[in-house]
Protein backbone atom coordinates (compact mmCIF):
# COMPACT_ATOMS: atom_id res chain seq x y z
CA UNK A 1 0.00 0.00 0.00
CA UNK A 2 2.72 2.19 0.97
CA UNK A 3 5.07 1.48 -1.71
CA UNK A 4 1.81 2.08 -4.38
CA UNK A 5 1.23 5.58 -2.62
CA UNK A 6 5.00 6.50 -3.28
CA UNK A 7 4.85 5.21 -6.99
CA UNK A 8 2.10 7.37 -7.76
CA UNK A 9 3.09 10.49 -5.60
CA UNK A 10 6.82 10.74 -6.54
CA UNK A 11 6.14 10.91 -10.50
CA UNK A 12 3.67 13.27 -9.94
CA UNK A 13 5.90 15.21 -7.29
CA UNK A 14 8.12 15.81 -9.86
CA UNK A 15 6.15 16.82 -12.64
CA UNK A 16 4.76 19.30 -10.69
CA UNK A 17 7.93 20.41 -9.82
CA UNK A 18 8.48 21.21 -13.56
CA UNK A 19 5.58 22.80 -13.99
CA UNK A 20 6.19 25.38 -11.51
CA UNK A 21 9.47 25.81 -12.87
CA UNK A 22 8.32 26.64 -16.15
CA UNK A 23 5.61 28.97 -14.99
CA UNK A 24 7.25 32.36 -13.92
CA UNK A 25 4.36 33.62 -12.75
CA UNK A 26 3.98 31.72 -9.74
CA UNK A 27 6.57 33.99 -7.86
CA UNK A 28 5.76 31.83 -4.11
CA UNK A 29 6.45 27.94 -6.10
CA UNK A 30 9.68 29.92 -8.07
CA UNK A 31 11.50 30.63 -4.53
CA UNK A 32 10.82 27.32 -3.28
CA UNK A 33 12.22 25.50 -6.54
CA UNK A 34 15.53 27.78 -7.41
CA UNK A 35 17.74 24.99 -5.68
CA UNK A 36 16.24 22.72 -8.61
CA UNK A 37 16.86 25.46 -11.57
CA UNK A 38 20.44 25.82 -9.62
CA UNK A 39 20.90 21.68 -9.70
CA UNK A 40 19.90 21.09 -13.35
CA UNK A 41 21.88 24.02 -14.93
CA UNK A 42 25.41 22.72 -12.99
CA UNK A 43 24.33 19.19 -13.70
CA UNK A 44 23.83 19.65 -17.48
CA UNK A 45 27.52 21.87 -17.54
CA UNK A 46 29.24 18.96 -15.47
CA UNK A 47 28.14 16.13 -18.00
CA UNK A 48 28.49 18.57 -20.99
CA UNK A 49 32.17 19.17 -19.83
CA UNK A 50 32.75 15.41 -19.47
CA UNK A 51 30.85 14.27 -22.93
CA UNK A 52 33.03 16.77 -24.98
CA UNK A 53 36.08 17.23 -23.06
CA UNK A 54 36.92 15.86 -19.98
CA UNK A 55 35.64 15.99 -16.34
CA UNK A 56 35.75 19.54 -14.63
CA UNK A 57 38.51 20.20 -12.18
CA UNK A 58 39.68 24.10 -10.85
CA UNK A 59 42.44 23.84 -7.88
CA UNK A 60 45.14 22.53 -10.17
CA UNK A 61 45.52 25.99 -12.17
CA UNK A 62 46.15 27.51 -8.97
CA UNK A 63 49.23 25.50 -9.41
CA UNK A 64 49.64 26.98 -13.04
CA UNK A 65 49.22 30.25 -11.74
CA UNK A 66 51.74 30.16 -8.96
CA UNK A 67 54.26 28.44 -11.62
CA UNK A 68 53.98 31.15 -14.38
CA UNK A 69 54.93 34.09 -11.70
CA UNK A 70 58.15 31.83 -10.66
CA UNK A 71 59.36 31.27 -13.78
CA UNK A 72 59.20 35.14 -14.15
CA UNK A 73 61.68 35.38 -11.18
CA UNK A 74 63.43 31.55 -11.98
CA UNK A 75 64.43 30.48 -15.69
CA UNK A 76 65.59 27.56 -14.61
CA UNK A 77 62.03 26.32 -13.14
CA UNK A 78 60.40 24.82 -16.04
CA UNK A 79 63.14 22.89 -18.98
CA UNK A 80 62.01 22.21 -22.34
CA UNK A 81 64.01 19.06 -23.79
CA UNK A 82 63.60 19.51 -27.72
CA UNK A 83 62.92 15.82 -29.04
CA UNK A 84 63.02 13.91 -25.72
CA UNK A 85 60.00 12.05 -23.44
CA UNK A 86 58.87 13.99 -21.09
CA UNK A 87 59.08 17.17 -23.46
CA UNK A 88 58.62 19.70 -20.26
CA UNK A 89 60.93 18.85 -16.77
CA UNK A 90 60.98 21.18 -13.72
CA UNK A 91 63.57 21.68 -10.80
CA UNK A 92 60.55 21.70 -8.54
CA UNK A 93 59.32 18.02 -7.75
CA UNK A 94 55.72 18.55 -7.69
CA UNK A 95 55.51 20.28 -10.79
CA UNK A 96 58.09 17.61 -12.36
CA UNK A 97 55.79 14.83 -11.33
CA UNK A 98 52.95 12.80 -14.03
CA UNK A 99 56.09 13.19 -16.60
CA UNK A 100 55.99 17.24 -15.95
CA UNK A 101 52.36 17.39 -16.52
CA UNK A 102 52.18 21.17 -14.49
CA UNK A 103 55.37 21.54 -15.99
CA UNK A 104 54.09 21.78 -19.19
CA UNK A 105 50.96 23.49 -18.86
CA UNK A 106 52.99 26.53 -16.89
CA UNK A 107 55.46 26.34 -20.49
CA UNK A 108 52.01 26.27 -22.21
CA UNK A 109 49.67 27.98 -20.29
CA UNK A 110 46.42 28.93 -23.77
CA UNK A 111 45.40 25.27 -22.71
CA UNK A 112 41.91 23.84 -22.05
CA UNK A 113 41.72 23.96 -18.28
CA UNK A 114 44.00 27.24 -17.84
CA UNK A 115 41.16 29.15 -20.14
CA UNK A 116 38.23 27.72 -18.52
CA UNK A 117 39.30 28.93 -15.10
CA UNK A 118 39.95 31.95 -16.40
CA UNK A 119 36.29 31.88 -17.96
CA UNK A 120 34.68 31.27 -14.49
CA UNK A 121 35.45 34.99 -14.05
CA UNK A 122 33.39 35.71 -17.07
CA UNK A 123 30.42 34.07 -15.86
CA UNK A 124 30.29 34.83 -12.18
CA UNK A 125 30.63 38.34 -13.77
CA UNK A 126 27.54 37.61 -16.46
CA UNK A 127 25.31 35.96 -14.20
CA UNK A 128 25.87 39.06 -11.16
CA UNK A 129 24.76 41.06 -13.69
CA UNK A 130 21.72 39.29 -14.91
CA UNK A 131 20.90 38.65 -10.98
CA UNK A 132 17.99 40.83 -10.52
CA UNK A 133 18.86 40.94 -6.75
CA UNK A 134 22.13 42.46 -6.89
CA UNK A 135 24.80 41.97 -4.26
CA UNK A 136 24.91 44.24 -1.52
CA UNK A 137 27.96 47.09 -1.10
CA UNK A 138 28.73 44.96 2.63
CA UNK A 139 28.16 41.79 1.33
CA UNK A 140 31.21 42.23 -0.73
CA UNK A 141 33.58 41.73 2.23
CA UNK A 142 31.93 40.05 4.84
CA UNK A 143 28.61 37.70 4.64
CA UNK A 144 25.91 38.37 6.69
CA UNK A 145 26.71 35.18 9.11
CA UNK A 146 30.13 36.94 9.63
CA UNK A 147 28.87 40.05 10.29
CA UNK A 148 26.48 38.24 13.11
CA UNK A 149 29.19 36.98 14.87
CA UNK A 150 32.12 39.48 14.63
CA UNK A 151 30.59 42.54 13.56
CA UNK A 152 31.51 45.29 10.61
CA UNK A 153 35.24 44.54 11.32
CA UNK A 154 36.14 44.05 7.48
CA UNK A 155 39.85 43.57 8.30
CA UNK A 156 39.35 40.70 10.51
CA UNK A 157 37.17 39.10 7.76
CA UNK A 158 40.14 39.63 5.22
CA UNK A 159 42.75 38.15 7.69
CA UNK A 160 40.90 34.74 8.36
CA UNK A 161 39.76 34.50 4.51
CA UNK A 162 43.44 34.74 3.32
CA UNK A 163 44.62 32.01 5.99
CA UNK A 164 41.02 30.15 4.61
CA UNK A 165 42.28 30.41 0.99
CA UNK A 166 45.67 29.10 2.10
CA UNK A 167 44.36 25.92 4.12
CA UNK A 168 41.47 25.17 0.97
CA UNK A 169 44.24 25.14 -1.84
CA UNK A 170 46.76 23.63 0.65
CA UNK A 171 44.40 21.03 1.36
CA UNK A 172 42.82 20.68 -2.31
CA UNK A 173 46.54 19.92 -3.64
CA UNK A 174 47.55 17.01 -1.02
CA UNK A 175 44.19 15.56 -2.39
CA UNK A 176 44.88 15.78 -5.30
CA UNK A 177 41.77 17.69 -6.64
CA UNK A 178 39.15 19.77 -4.85
CA UNK A 179 35.06 20.63 -4.59
CA UNK A 180 34.45 20.29 -8.43
CA UNK A 181 37.03 17.44 -9.69
CA UNK A 182 36.68 15.17 -6.47
CA UNK A 183 33.08 15.87 -5.26
CA UNK A 184 31.10 16.70 -8.14
CA UNK A 185 33.39 15.22 -11.05
CA UNK A 186 34.42 12.29 -8.93
CA UNK A 187 30.79 11.56 -7.28
CA UNK A 188 29.48 11.29 -10.68
CA UNK A 189 31.55 9.34 -11.75
CA UNK A 190 31.02 6.95 -8.41
CA UNK A 191 34.97 7.61 -7.76
CA UNK A 192 35.73 6.23 -4.63
CA UNK A 193 38.17 9.33 -3.86
CA UNK A 194 35.13 11.48 -4.05
CA UNK A 195 33.46 10.09 -1.54
CA UNK A 196 36.90 9.82 0.69
CA UNK A 197 37.19 13.61 0.05
CA UNK A 198 33.82 14.71 0.62
CA UNK A 199 34.05 12.07 3.91
CA UNK A 200 37.37 14.41 4.71
CA UNK A 201 35.62 17.80 4.35
CA UNK A 202 32.97 17.81 5.64
CA UNK A 203 34.21 15.72 8.80
CA UNK A 204 35.83 19.18 9.66
CA UNK A 205 33.70 21.78 8.02
CA UNK A 206 30.73 20.87 9.79
CA UNK A 207 31.63 21.28 12.97
CA UNK A 208 34.09 24.18 12.47
CA UNK A 209 31.65 26.12 11.04
CA UNK A 210 29.01 25.12 13.84
CA UNK A 211 31.44 26.87 16.38
CA UNK A 212 33.65 29.22 14.78
CA UNK A 213 29.81 30.74 13.59
CA UNK A 214 28.05 30.03 16.88
CA UNK A 215 26.19 33.17 17.62
CA UNK A 216 27.10 35.24 20.72
CA UNK A 217 24.36 34.70 24.17
CA UNK B 1 38.48 24.56 -30.93
CA UNK B 2 39.68 23.36 -27.33
CA UNK B 3 40.31 27.06 -26.43
CA UNK B 4 36.83 28.04 -27.70
CA UNK B 5 34.79 24.95 -25.75
CA UNK B 6 37.54 26.10 -22.43
CA UNK B 7 35.31 29.39 -22.77
CA UNK B 8 32.33 28.13 -23.60
CA UNK B 9 31.90 26.08 -20.66
CA UNK B 10 34.20 27.90 -18.39
CA UNK B 11 31.71 30.85 -18.71
CA UNK B 12 28.66 28.43 -17.97
CA UNK B 13 30.00 26.68 -15.08
CA UNK B 14 30.87 30.16 -13.80
CA UNK B 15 27.40 31.38 -14.55
CA UNK B 16 25.69 28.29 -13.28
CA UNK B 17 27.83 28.38 -9.54
CA UNK B 18 26.50 32.51 -9.21
CA UNK B 19 23.23 31.22 -10.54
CA UNK B 20 23.13 28.23 -7.84
CA UNK B 21 24.09 30.78 -5.28
CA UNK B 22 27.56 28.32 -4.33
CA UNK B 23 29.68 31.05 -4.79
CA UNK B 24 27.90 33.36 -2.26
CA UNK B 25 30.02 32.51 1.04
CA UNK B 26 26.82 33.02 3.36
CA UNK B 27 24.60 30.37 1.85
CA UNK B 28 28.30 27.75 2.17
CA UNK B 29 29.04 28.60 5.79
CA UNK B 30 24.95 28.37 6.84
CA UNK B 31 24.55 25.02 4.95
CA UNK B 32 27.45 23.23 6.91
CA UNK B 33 26.09 25.49 9.67
CA UNK B 34 23.14 22.68 9.12
CA UNK B 35 20.64 25.94 9.26
CA UNK B 36 19.95 26.35 5.10
CA UNK B 37 20.62 23.31 2.66
CA UNK B 38 19.72 25.10 -0.33
CA UNK B 39 23.42 24.27 -1.39
CA UNK B 40 23.40 20.57 -0.45
CA UNK B 41 19.69 20.17 -2.18
CA UNK B 42 21.81 21.81 -5.16
CA UNK B 43 24.82 19.99 -4.97
CA UNK B 44 22.34 16.48 -4.97
CA UNK B 45 20.64 16.99 -7.29
CA UNK B 46 23.52 18.38 -9.71
CA UNK B 47 25.36 15.17 -9.03
CA UNK B 48 22.58 12.47 -8.93
CA UNK B 49 21.23 14.23 -12.30
CA UNK B 50 24.71 14.41 -14.09
CA UNK B 51 25.33 10.83 -12.95
CA UNK B 52 22.60 9.25 -14.49
CA UNK B 53 22.74 11.01 -17.62
CA UNK B 54 26.46 10.44 -17.72
CA UNK B 55 25.73 6.33 -17.15
CA UNK B 56 22.92 6.57 -19.28
CA UNK B 57 24.71 8.08 -22.15
CA UNK B 58 27.57 6.32 -22.01
CA UNK B 59 26.06 3.05 -21.87
CA UNK B 60 24.04 3.89 -25.33
CA UNK B 61 28.28 4.39 -26.21
CA UNK B 62 27.19 8.17 -26.73
CA UNK B 63 29.85 9.57 -24.41
CA UNK B 64 33.42 8.11 -24.51
CA UNK B 65 34.07 6.37 -21.72
CA UNK B 66 37.78 7.65 -22.78
CA UNK B 67 36.82 11.21 -21.26
CA UNK B 68 36.02 9.14 -17.41
CA UNK B 69 39.03 10.03 -15.52
CA UNK B 70 38.77 8.53 -12.02
CA UNK B 71 41.20 9.93 -9.26
CA UNK B 72 43.39 7.47 -7.14
CA UNK B 73 42.15 7.02 -3.79
CA UNK B 74 45.06 7.65 -0.78
CA UNK B 75 45.21 8.76 2.68
CA UNK B 76 45.95 12.40 1.79
CA UNK B 77 42.46 12.39 -0.15
CA UNK B 78 41.03 12.32 3.49
CA UNK B 79 43.22 14.21 5.24
CA UNK B 80 43.76 17.07 2.17
CA UNK B 81 40.05 17.03 2.33
CA UNK B 82 40.25 17.60 6.00
CA UNK B 83 42.70 20.82 5.83
CA UNK B 84 40.43 21.81 2.78
CA UNK B 85 37.06 21.55 5.36
CA UNK B 86 38.47 23.81 7.75
CA UNK B 87 39.18 26.70 5.38
CA UNK B 88 35.63 26.14 3.42
CA UNK B 89 34.10 26.52 6.97
CA UNK B 90 35.82 29.77 7.62
CA UNK B 91 36.11 31.46 4.62
CA UNK B 92 32.89 29.67 3.12
CA UNK B 93 34.89 29.35 -0.74
CA UNK B 94 36.22 26.54 -2.11
CA UNK B 95 38.78 27.26 -5.48
CA UNK B 96 35.92 27.67 -7.97
CA UNK B 97 33.52 29.21 -5.83
CA UNK B 98 35.94 32.14 -5.31
CA UNK B 99 37.05 32.70 -8.68
CA UNK B 100 33.35 33.13 -9.76
CA UNK B 101 32.72 35.07 -6.42
CA UNK B 102 35.56 37.43 -7.48
CA UNK B 103 33.67 37.69 -10.97
CA UNK B 104 30.77 38.51 -9.74
CA UNK B 105 32.72 41.24 -7.56
CA UNK B 106 33.32 39.78 -3.94
CA UNK B 107 36.37 41.74 -2.69
CA UNK B 108 37.01 39.10 0.30
CA UNK B 109 36.62 36.23 -2.89
CA UNK B 110 39.94 38.14 -3.94
CA UNK B 111 42.09 37.79 -0.69
CA UNK B 112 41.05 34.18 -0.69
CA UNK B 113 42.27 32.93 -3.68
CA UNK B 114 45.68 35.57 -2.78
CA UNK B 115 45.76 32.82 -0.12
CA UNK B 116 45.20 30.00 -1.90
CA UNK B 117 47.76 31.03 -4.66
CA UNK B 118 50.19 30.85 -1.52
CA UNK B 119 49.07 27.64 -0.35
CA UNK B 120 49.57 26.34 -3.08
CA UNK B 121 53.49 27.81 -3.41
CA UNK B 122 53.43 26.04 -0.10
CA UNK B 123 52.65 22.89 -0.79
CA UNK B 124 54.76 22.51 -4.18
CA UNK B 125 57.95 23.43 -1.68
CA UNK B 126 56.78 20.87 0.73
CA UNK B 127 55.71 18.05 -1.75
CA UNK B 128 58.95 16.68 -2.35
CA UNK B 129 59.83 15.83 1.53
CA UNK B 130 56.33 14.40 1.92
CA UNK B 131 55.91 12.51 -1.51
CA UNK B 132 57.75 9.35 0.26
CA UNK B 133 55.03 9.60 3.46
CA UNK B 134 52.05 8.10 4.65
CA UNK B 135 50.32 10.85 3.03
CA UNK B 136 50.44 8.67 -0.60
CA UNK B 137 49.66 5.55 1.54
CA UNK B 138 47.34 3.77 -0.99
CA UNK B 139 43.98 3.15 -0.22
CA UNK B 140 42.61 1.09 -3.44
CA UNK B 141 44.17 3.64 -6.52
CA UNK B 142 41.83 4.45 -9.26
CA UNK B 143 39.03 2.82 -7.93
CA UNK B 144 35.09 3.57 -8.64
CA UNK B 145 31.79 1.57 -7.45
CA UNK B 146 31.05 0.38 -10.45
CA UNK B 147 32.49 -0.32 -14.05
CA UNK B 148 33.47 3.01 -15.80
CA UNK B 149 36.31 2.48 -18.06
CA UNK B 150 37.45 -0.98 -17.25
CA UNK B 151 40.78 -0.76 -19.43
CA UNK B 152 41.32 2.05 -16.98
CA UNK B 153 39.99 1.68 -14.03
CA UNK B 154 38.50 -1.05 -10.97
CA UNK B 155 35.64 -1.38 -9.79
CA UNK B 156 34.68 -2.45 -6.74
CA UNK B 157 31.08 -3.86 -7.94
CA UNK B 158 31.83 -5.89 -11.06
CA UNK B 159 28.75 -8.45 -11.86
CA UNK B 160 26.01 -6.01 -11.39
CA UNK B 161 25.16 -3.41 -14.60
CA UNK B 162 26.78 -0.13 -14.39
CA UNK B 163 24.41 1.41 -15.42
CA UNK B 164 22.02 -0.28 -12.85
CA UNK B 165 23.75 0.64 -9.36
CA UNK B 166 25.29 4.37 -10.59
CA UNK B 167 21.92 5.08 -12.06
CA UNK B 168 20.21 3.77 -7.91
CA UNK B 169 22.97 5.83 -6.35
CA UNK B 170 22.23 8.74 -8.91
CA UNK B 171 18.27 8.39 -8.07
CA UNK B 172 18.67 8.36 -4.08
CA UNK B 173 21.07 11.08 -4.53
CA UNK B 174 18.10 13.53 -6.28
CA UNK B 175 15.67 12.36 -4.14
CA UNK B 176 17.41 13.31 -0.84
CA UNK B 177 17.60 16.67 -2.86
CA UNK B 178 14.52 16.76 -2.85
CA UNK B 179 13.55 15.36 0.58
CA UNK B 180 15.81 17.87 2.06
CA UNK B 181 14.17 20.75 3.80
CA UNK B 182 14.18 24.34 1.49
CA UNK B 183 16.25 27.35 2.31
CA UNK B 184 15.30 30.04 3.82
CA UNK B 185 16.19 33.68 2.23
CA UNK B 186 19.56 34.33 4.29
Amino acid sequence: MLKNGIQIIMPLRIFLYFCAFQNNKTSEMNKDLSWLKGGLLLGIVFLTAIWMVKPIGVSTQFVIVDGIVWKIFSKELIQHNQNAEPEYSSTNAYLNKNNGKYASGIANPVNYGFIFVLSMILGGFLSSRFSKKKIQQKDKISPKVWRDKFGENHNKRLVYTFVAGFLVLFGARLAGGCTSGHMMSGMMQTSVSGYLFATGVFATAIPIAIIFFKPKK
Amino acid sequence: MTILLAVLLGTAFGFALEQAKASNPNKIINMLRLKDFHLMKVILFAIGFSSLLLFLLSSMNWIDIGHFSIKISYSGVIIGGAILGIGFAVGGYCPGTSIVAAGAGRKDALIFILGGLLGAVAYMLVFGIIKDSFLFNKMGGAISLVETNPLKYEALINNVSALFVAGIIAIVFMLIAFFLPSGNEN
